[in-house]
């Protein structure tokens, strides 16, 4: 009778436990400290977009404010353009890289244009004055849309550009991926603007399209200027003549809250404009891509080399790259981040469901209450359930910004439904016939309800929380895509360094923490289900099952 | 509640009911003394569970008043009225989660009665089971018969004068319903509640009431006690239920 308190109870003391530990865990996770009289200031946030060349600006982005003094707060890996930006404009974070191009397409949706400087200004100009973001002068590469092709294919028919290309395309094949093939500014413009057309056109993904051309499969490929892989394969990019492929130039974009507060940041971050030519950033990308060095040593040794960081401070921790040992132990070295990862994950879940327990049972009380209404209710509940948890997220962060809130709230929002069907149907189809002599021999509803609507339910509303936790654990990978952290951590950014064993010191721990959740709150359902209660619920599903 | 011994311990006046479009009673009058048996019967939607649903206020009547020991029942909370009726539905209604002992006992505790466990324990004993083995078990450790009984011992606990039986043994084998159709008649000779049965079987109805009530579409047909209901059955409809029931006049 008096156990939904006592379960309460505990469900708090568990969300209490995890808080204390990530606390103390807390520092094991973080950065090595820096030696600054700064750590009185807030830190700068710095992300990135999840693919390898904005990690490894933002890697560099961080390693120079922490070496000019400051406190970084990283945050790796944030959704999409939409994201990342909107969280600069809302001062969310501080600082993460992006091209011209994108600026002026997906952020200010303008019409494509031709020339760098004019890109640069326009989009600089018009993000001050409309967001009050800064674009500092930019890097020194372009990430535009390369066609490549072999330096055979190169010497044999002496191509350096373009226009030569557009004369012997009609003997060479082309491995396109999907989308170039359709956009305006892929191939069809290609087509208009340069009169190519080729022998054949095979549409191929982004991840076989370099084995592709080099195993000779394919002549020309479309790619990024600044891939690591075409230094690995040695491929020529053909010069865009014509200036066909809007300008992708790479800058920091700077949020007014640095700006104001922090300006010494900002001269910081300015040391790097103009540093990084395009065969640099194609290198520094190889070595991500191709060799899987992390991200850190790479903007260790980067900013050594540009003479930004002094080579004595930073040796401290370099060599605890590429370990090309077993899963096991890869899996054991991040041990330290994985704890702390685990830890944030189960935070994110508990105080989620949390959340759900308090308002859906309720909810679902009432609903049972309200009649009628009951159903379309609940179907508006299970609504919820249909968005995409990604575009879900993504709805969130113009709302919350970007962090742990709108990843609470979303699979908040996601652990509504089970509970509150859960509660509602337990509860309306609790033993009509033991109701009604209750009601007959002078219980009041507030009694009825208490001792015995809500015992008899109370096995189907637990497995309904047990649902919602499983959902929850899967979910909140997608947090990570916010800025939440948690397991997905390693899973965002494995996916876009294409490094699957990253991938897997994420997703298998996520696998075996819903498992676990599950074979907990299932062994919590027993225990809470007194034997004759489980004897009726076996009897109701041979019943089903007879029928 | 009931306090009177003796003369009218219930009293129907002039009863009506509409569930819906439908009329479940349509002007019903009868008079229960102390102590008496009286059985309702009739086909399906006779009205004979509304009727007894009316007297503990599961329904409440449109028009017309009851009276349970001289007090119109309307002037006494709902809930508390419950407590003072005995009531056992046609499937028993034993809570699921609770022993049979703390189900006896759910009556006696509700009214916070300090000798709630004793009286559970007499009441089981009076229904003929030995209260210390049955009162731990659970209710699907039960056989139909004995839910029954359980549920018989429940109604009885906190001392009730009033008895509502609803189909009691409907949903019983043969042997197991005439087994239990005794022991009520030990009951209701030890402790002389005022009983109203509702029941689609004639026989039962026979066997153990004072006098038997028909309804049919929400009037008393006849009322009378089981000889009279015999030699005069007052219409035809009374008379084709009888032969149904293979009681004819002899």
């Amino acid at each position: 009778m008096h156990r939904f308190p006592r379960l309460a109870g505990l469900a708090l003391t568990w969300v209490a436990f995890l808080a204390a530990w990530s606390v103390a865990a807390a520092p094991a996770a973080q950065a090595p400290a820096t030696p600054s009289s700064a750590t009185v200031r807030r830190p700068v946030v710095v992300a990135s977009k999840p693919f390898g060349e904005s990690f490894i600006l933002a890697e560099l982005f961080a390693q120079l404010l922490e070496r000019r003094g400051f406190t970084v707060d990283r945050r790796p890996g944030l959704g999409a353009t939409q994201v990342a930006f909107t969280a600069v404009q809302s001062g969310r974070v501080d600082v993460y890289p992006e091209y011209t191009g994108t600026g002026l397409l997906a952020v200010l949706h303008e019409a494509p244009e031709p020339d760098p400087a004019r890109v640069f200004a326009r989009v600089a100009g018009e993000s001050l004055s409309r967001f009050g973001v800064r674009w500092l002068p930019p890097l020194g590469f372009e990430n535009t849309y390369a066609i490549a092709v072999r330096r055979e294919t190169a010497t044999k028919y002496s191509l350096a550009t373009l226009s030569d290309l557009a004369r012997t395309a009609p003997n060479l094949t082309a491995g396109l991926s999907a989308d170039f093939i359709e956009r305006k500014d892929g191939l069809p413009g290609l087509r208009s603007a340069y009169g190519m057309s080729f022998r054949s056109v095979r549409p191929l993904g982004q991840a076989v399209k370099y084995q592709a051309l080099a195993a000779g499969a394919v002549d020309v490929i479309d790619g990024y200027s600044t891939d690591g892989f075409i230094a690995k394969y040695d491929l020529v990019i053909l010069r865009d003549d014509k200036r066909f492929f809007p300008p992708y130039e790479a800058a920091a974009v700077v949020s007014r809250r640095l700006q104001r507060d922090q300006p010494a940041a900002i001269a910081a971050l300015t040391e790097l404009s103009g540093r990084i030519d395009v065969a640099t950033m194609r290198k520094l990308n190889a070595r991500l891509e191709v060799s899987g060095e992390p991200v850190e040593s790479i903007s260790r040794s980067e900013l050594e080399a540009l003479g930004l960081l002094d080579a004595a401070a930073s040796r401290s921790s370099a060599n605890r790259s590429t370990s090309h040992g077993s899963f096991a132990q890869y899996m054991w070295d991040r041990r330290g981040p994985l704890m702390s990862a685990i830890i944030r994950h189960l935070l994110l879940v508990s105080i989620a469901l949390l959340g759900g327990i308090l308002v859906a049972i309720p909810l679902g009380l009432w609903l049972d209450y309200a009649g009628r209404a009951a159903e379309p209710a609940i179907r508006a509940i299970g609504l919820l359930q249909t968005i995409p948890s990604i575009a879900l997220l993504a709805f969130m962060v113009p709302v919350l910004g970007i962090g742990v809130w709108p990843a609470l709230v979303a699979l908040w929002l996601y652990s509504l439904y089970p509970i509150v069907r859960s509660t509602y149907s337990g509860i309306r189809d609790a033993d009509p016939n033991a109701v009604h002599a209750a009601r007959a021999l002078g219980m009041t509803p507030g009694q009825i309800l208490r001792q015995v609507r809500l015992p008899l339910a109370a096995p189907t509303v637990l497995s309904g929380i047990r649902t919602a936790a499983v959902i929850a654990v899967g979910t909140a990978t997608l947090a990570a895509f916010i800025g939440a952290g948690g397991l997905g951590e390693p899973i965002a950014t494995g996916l876009a360094l294409a490094d699957t064993r990253l991938i897997l010191s994420g997703a298998l721990p996520a696998a075996a923490l819903a498992l676990a959740v599950d074979a907990l709150l299932g062994m919590v359902e027993r225990a809470t289900t007194p034997a004759p209660l489980r004897h009726a619920a076996a009897e109701r599903k041979k019943d089903r099952s007879q029928r | 509640m009931t306090g009177a011994e003796s003369g009218a311990a219930l009293q129907i006046k002039d009863v009506s009911k509409r569930h819906g479009d439908v009329e479940a009673l349509a002007g019903v009058s009868l008079t229960v003394n102390a102590g008496e048996c009286v059985a309702l019967v009739g086909e399906s939607g006779s009205g004979k569970t509304t009727l007894l649903r009316c007297i503990n206020r599961l329904h409440d009547p449109d028009t017309g008043t009851i009276l349970i020991g001289g007090r119109d029942t309307r002037s006494v909370d709902a809930v508390e009225l419950r407590r003072s009726i005995g009531y056992v539905p046609q499937d028993g209604g034993i809570l699921p989660h609770w022993t049979v002992a703390r189900n006896v006992a759910l009556v006696p505790v509700l009214c916070e009665m300090t000798d709630s466990a004793q009286r559970a324990t007499q009441a089981l004993e009076a229904v003929g089971f030995d209260a210390a083995t049955i009162g731990k078990r659970w209710p699907h450790e039960l056989s139909g018969g004995q839910r029954q009984r359980v549920a018989m011992a429940r109604a009885l606990a906190a001392g009730q004068k009033l008895l509502l039986l609803d189909e009691p043994f409907g949903a019983l084998d043969a042997i197991t319903r005439a087994e239990l159709q005794r022991q009520l008649r030990l009951i209701r000779e030890r402790e002389r509640p005022t009983t109203v049965l509702v029941t689609h079987d004639l026989r039962e109805a026979f066997f153990l009431a004072d006098r038997i009530a028909v309804l049919r579409e929400g009037r008393i047909e006849q009322m009378a006690d089981g000889a009279t209901l015999r030699a005069q059955p007052a219409t035809e409809y009374v008379q084709r239920l009888l032969a149904f029931a293979d009681i004819g006049s002899q």
